[in-house]
């Protein structure tokens, strides 16, 4: 008798549908599975037989085969398990087959019959409900997570037995509980913060306009600290941003429960492969780039990263998302992140703190040189971190995380209205066009910013940034013009790479 | 024609020390007497078991080889037998037998007559030092003096950048052959530097760099001004050397104070403890040369008048308020301080260094 379930496996970050289809037939007992899976796939003929063996079901002593159908997929992972077993279990008139039709199965299977955790499950309620599935079985850690998709019905099971009770329409499907509602935010938060005044503010400038940020400054000074400040500050996640996050994180396996409501802080160690940092591999995996959707990815000691590593973040930044090619097929990986970065400003780390820096001339040059200028080309704002004073330890904190969210969210409102209808989205992600179109000047802020030009402290790409920043200053004062304070404000935060070629004499 | 100002007797001079540098890295002071010797003698003195072959090679000097060698660099040497080589170098107790000349020999012996003022320090300067020296460089060169370097990483070059910044020619004395780049790096200074002044060198054209010949150039840069200024230098560093030089040959000798906890500082904060002439910008330079008032070196560019806000801004920065971090606990909002340090950026009155440092601009 031949038996249909369908089933879901992950494809990047995608959801693909899987048909599993297991047939059995008068024979000498065996259990082939076909289909191009993978070696867990193969071995999960063990784990299938002793589930429905230890749930009290009975192992057909026949032939057995399976097929994972579209045969061209490469099928990945343990998460066939439960639809192989209820495969086997509907083939051989345990279950009945016909009930099988509007139901969806996930998940990998234990010896004993339980239904294990598994990666992904939002991604397959997706599919499933996209496929016109009514119902989707999920192991119940994954039921909340699921149920975050609409317009389906999904039954958590905790084992191969509940699954099949729920087939039978004999336990009605436990509604999963209700997601938690975005509880106060637990990010760490702007008010630990002391002293720091003008790295608060490129901060605050950073998460309104979307602008890439890069922190100067001497070891210990607090950087990585105010880093993991921004996600504090930068707007809530709509649902549609939080279930692609959600969905993500899920398929990445670093998801908790339920749907995530905290923008994604992603700081890799600097030893990271360009694979692992925009994603790739075999089968391809998302990298941190993707990790970091929606959210903030923190690159600390930004001259340690591989050459190659930071080269590869160039496209991600440009197009928001990364294309991996194998084979005859191309995955995409969503990359809209801020970028964050942080660096010593010279190789001894202690430039500007009193007369501690020994490094000469050549030495600043190659520090400059190991970091990688079209990233750098990508940050609209510099700002030196140096380390706050006694006093200022002692002081009460400036500001909190949620004054400074308010304002950024008005900043980003004046923003959404004016770009209305571009593909920018923020001042940060204005090109040159949006620039000119929409950076409108006061005559002094224009004639400050022609003498910065004409004096070589800014190349015509640091003109764009300085004007982008100066449309987001002018945007946390509400004005509609930029001033020239707005303007100067977002020079004195620019890059120094003028300056420091003009050293090289 | 090139070479005819360099007889043959001088020319196996330079080829002798180039055929000799692998010998010639002696201990500290030995190197100014072996200078000294006549060339048997220095044969005899360090050529150790190369001995007889090097005689035999001075023996069989070809001269016409080191002329065409020079026209083939584009150096032109000129010898101490010259009636135009420059009449202080003869000072020296061992004056360079050739100065090969990159940049038109004319100008040189011009230039060479013109007074230069040495700027000399150390290699890995800081960057109030670049700045002194590029300072200093501009405002003499366009008071109409000499700058004289050389060329190496640091205070050297801002020296020279200085001065072609003003439009003045320059000289500098390199360690090896004239007609490349030591270090390699400052090739475009090189051309630079060639186009407006001359680069010369004690060496044949080619000459591959070795430990000695700093000291050795040093000593002609020494002899070479009428005034050394030492920007800034360690304890150790080579421009000491050539302040001592300077000193032991009667020249004039200035310096650059620093801060006192910079070790940077510690030479030229020394040479002033002994007694060398305190230099502040180049109107103390020229003001020791000329006597005072009698050249003028503000050359700096005039500067727009300072709103008293700028003004208060900029006197803090100067008084040591010179991160924003520190203005801000001077009681400025971020955006207010941020703006004004931009603007005094834009009007040149401050620059802002790697590190978040402002340092004023003289």
């Amino acid at each position: 008798m031949l038996a249909r379930v369908a089933t879901f496996t992950i494809d990047g970050v995608d959801p693909r549908q899987v048909w599993v289809e297991v047939d059995i037939r008068p024979g000498l007992p065996a259990f082939t599975i076909v289909g191009l899976g993978d070696a867990a796939v193969r071995e999960s003929r063990e784990r299938i037989r002793s589930a429905v063996l230890n749930s009290g079901f009975e192992f057909p002593a026949r032939r057995i085969t399976a097929n994972l159908a579209p045969a061209f997929l490469r099928k990945v992972g343990p998460g066939f398990d439960a639809a192989l077993a209820l495969g086997v279990l509907a083939a051989s008139g345990q279950v009945a087959p016909e009930s099988l039709a509007t139901f969806a199965v996930f998940g990998e299977l234990s010896l004993g019959g339980e239904l294990r955790d598994s990666p992904g499950a939002l991604a397959v309620a997706e599919g499933a409900h996209r496929a016109g599935f009514a119902h989707l079985i999920v192991p119940r850690e994954r039921a909340r997570e699921a149920a975050l998709v609409e317009g389906i019905a999904i039954a958590g099971a905790s084992s191969l037995r509940d699954a099949a009770e729920v087939l039978a329409g004999r336990t009605p499907a436990a509604p999963p509980a209700e997601a938690r509602r975005a509880s106060a935010r637990q990010e760490p938060d702007l008010a630990d913060v002391r002293g720091h005044a003008a790295p608060l503010l490129a901060l605050q400038i950073a998460a309104a306009g979307g602008h890439n940020l890069l922190l100067e400054g001497a070891p210990g000074t607090g950087k990585t600290m105010l880093a993991r400040r921004l996600p504090s500050i930068l707007p809530a996640l709509t649902r549609a941003e939080a279930i692609e996050v959600t969905r993500i994180h899920s398929v990445a396996g670093i998801q908790s429960d339920g749907l995530v409501h905290a923008r994604p802080f992603r700081a890799p160690h600097h030893s990271i492969s360009p694979a692992g940092l925009v994603g790739g591999g075999a089968p391809p995996r998302p990298g941190e780039a993707t990790l970091a959707n929606h959210g903030v990815l923190f690159l600390d000691e930004l001259s340690e990263f591989q050459r190659s590593s930071l080269d590869a973040l160039r496209q991600p930044l440009e197009d928001g998302c990364v294309t991996i090619v194998r084979g005859q097929r191309a995955l995409v990986f969503p990359t809209r992140f801020m970028l964050v970065a942080a660096t010593n400003p010279c190789p001894c780390g202690y430039a500007g703190v009193g007369d501690r820096c020994g490094c000469g001339e050549a030495d600043l040059r190659r520090h400059r040189r190991r970091l990688s200028g079209p990233l750098l080309d990508r940050m609209d704002l510099l700002v030196d971190v140096a380390r706050p004073a006694g006093r200022e330890l002692r002081a009460g904190p400036a500001v909190d995380s949620a004054r400074v969210c308010a304002r950024v969210a008005v900043a980003r409102e004046r923003q959404q209205a004016r770009l209305a209808g571009t593909q920018a989205r923020c001042n940060g992600e204005m090109d040159g066009k949006l620039v000119s179109r929409h950076v409108r000047l006061e005559a002094a802020a224009e004639a400050a910013v022609a003498r910065a030009y004409d004096a070589g402290a800014l190349s015509a790409r640091g003109r764009h940034r300085v004007l982008r920043v100066a449309r987001t200053i002018a945007d946390l004062e509400q004005s509609d013009r930029v001033s020239v304070d707005h303007v100067l404000t977002a020079l004195s935060l620019r890059q120094r790479d003028q300056a420091s070629a003009a050293l090289a004499a | 024609m090139i070479g005819d100002r360099a007889c043959e007797r001088c020319l196996a001079r330079p080829w002798l020390l180039e055929r000799l540098r692998g010998h010639l890295d002696l201990e500290r002071g030995r190197l100014g007497a072996a200078l000294e010797l006549p060339d048997r003698e220095l044969i005899a003195a360090v050529a150790g078991a190369e001995r007889g072959s090097v005689s035999r090679e001075l023996d069989r000097f070809d001269a016409a080889g080191a002329r065409e060698r020079c026209e083939r660099a584009k150096v032109e040497p000129v010898c101490r037998c010259d009636p135009g080589y420059p009449v202080r170098l003869a000072d020296l107790a061992a004056p360079p037998a050739v100065i090969h000349v990159a940049g038109g020999l004319d100008r040189f012996l011009d230039l060479a007559a013109g007074d230069p003022v040495a700027i000399v320090g150390a290699r890995r300067a800081s960057s109030y030092g670049l700045e002194v020296a590029r300072s200093l460089g501009r405002g003499l060169g366009a008071a109409g003096a000499v700058v004289l370097s050389g060329m190496a990483l640091g205070i050297d070059s801002a020296a020279h950048a200085g001065a072609l910044a003003a439009q003045a020619p320059t000289l500098a004395v390199l360690p090896a052959g004239a007609d490349h780049a030591y270090p390699a790096s400052r090739r475009a200074l090189h051309g630079r530097i060639q186009a407006a002044g001359a680069a010369i060198s004690e060496l044949p054209p080619g000459a591959e760099v070795r430990r000695w010949m700093f000291p050795a150039r040093n000593r002609v840069i020494a002899a070479l001004a009428l005034m050394t200024v030492v920007v800034e230098a360690s304890e150790r560093s080579g421009a000491l050397i050539t302040a001592g030089l300077a000193q032991g040959l009667g020249r004039g000798l200035g310096a650059v104070p620093g801060r006192v906890t910079s070790p940077l500082a510690a030479g030229p904060n020394s040479l002033l403890a002994a007694g060398a002439a305190l230099v502040r910008g180049a109107q103390d330079v020229l003001d020791r040369l000329y006597g005072v008032g009698v050249r003028d070196g503000s050359a700096a560019e005039h500067r727009a008048e300072l709103s008293p806000d700028l003004r208060r801004v900029l006197d803090q920065i100067a008084g040591g308020r010179d991160t924003a971090a520190a203005l801000e606990r001077a009681g400025h909002r971020p955006e207010e301080m941020l703006a004004a340090v931009a603007s005094l950026e834009l009007h040149g009155y401050i620059r802002r260094e790697i590190g978040g440092r402002f340092v004023p601009l003289p």
